[in-house]
């Protein structure tokens, strides 16, 4: 990698980890939504450096552009109460638990740290070229590789997304405790007007019946 | 300061456990969902790091891609149970979960 590669990723690592804590630190959901636009911001910085062109824009279209502004209409729609106070119960068995998992982290990413391997010369596109010079993360072969290799998840992908929508509409409707209870009384009068009903067809069945023997 | 595959790996390693931290110690459910995005987006970075150092294919983009897919799917289906239980128990607290304890 070039130094102006080495200098970019030091940028984007330290802007992603830094973002990624104030994710998981500040208080506010709100700020915590900004915090992982910037995370995701970095991140598809740090894919640009490797070579995924198309999935570094994906990422700021799909991350930035529709998970976080949902994240922000959900804060906004709950209100103020999206803010829970601090507790402090459990303080102690919190802070350990992050210590280990700390240190796990740690142990990780030092013993990952001189993971090595040459990497391949990627020959960048001419200005004349565009888009048939099949770079290598480029939109035309990674388009290529999709629609040849992966064409049945890629659909699959189509079917998963719609009914995650169908299902966010279908749950996100809900009821609420009263709507609920109320639901259940008119089912039990509906209930109750049923059971009267056969009840008195039953007793005129009964006595036509009983005529009829006479 | 030459950056090699490692560094990639190291910063997704430290990202992911920044991410299963949060999602561990922190109690606001909107801020346990932001943890999972930062765990998926740790793997992703995994994968086109990888992918990088072996370009003979796109297997490591395509799998970034689909988890992209997945991982909004996941957000909105996420979101619409938090706006559920906010609605019935009126807080985002997730101990307060606990219709099925009782």
């Amino acid at each position: 990698m070039t130094t102006a590669g080495s200098v970019l990723f030091l940028i984007c690592a330290a802007f992603a980890l830094l973002a990624a804590l104030g994710t998981v630190l500040v208080h506010s959901p709100i700020r915590a939504a900004m915090c992982l636009l910037a995370h995701i911001v970095a991140l598809s910085g740090l894919f640009l450096l490797l070579h995924a062109h198309l999935l570094a824009m994906l990422q700021v279209l799909v991350y930035a552009g529709a998970v976080v502004v949902l994240f922000i209409f959900v804060i906004m729609l709950i209100g103020p109460q999206a803010a829970e106070p601090p507790v402090l119960r459990g303080m102690v068995v919190k802070t350990g638990s992050a210590a280990i998992m700390l240190l796990f982290t740690a142990m990780l990413a030092f013993s990952l740290m001189p993971a090595h391997r040459d990497a391949p010369e990627l020959i960048p596109c001419t200005a004349t070229e565009g888009a048939e010079c099949q770079q290598f993360g480029g939109v035309s072969a990674f388009a290529q590789s999709l629609f040849m290799d992966d064409l049945v998840p890629f659909e699959l992908i189509s079917v998963l997304l719609t009914v995650a929508v169908v299902g966010a509409m279908a749950v996100a409707r809900g009821r609420t405790v009263e709507e609920t209870e109320s639901i259940r009384r008119k089912r039990t009068a509906e209930a109750d007007t049923l059971a009267a009903t056969t009840a008195r067809e039953k007793a005129l069945a009964a006595e036509v019946s009983a005529h009829g023997g006479h | 300061m030459q950056i090699e595959l490692g560094h990639f790996l190291a910063l997704s390693a430290t990202i992911f456990g920044i991410g299963a931290i949060g999602f561990l110690v922190r109690r606001n459910v909107l801020v346990q969902l932001m943890s999972i995005e930062l765990m998926l987006n740790s793997v992703n970075l995994t994968f086109v790091a990888f992918n990088r150092y072996a370009p003979q294919n796109h297997l490591g983009q395509l799998f970034a891609f689909f988890v992209i897919a997945v991982a909004a799917a996941e957000a909105a289906v996420g979101l619409a149970i938090v706006l559920s239980f906010f609605r019935l128990r009126k807080t985002v607290h997730s101990d307060r979960a606990d219709t099925l304890k009782n």
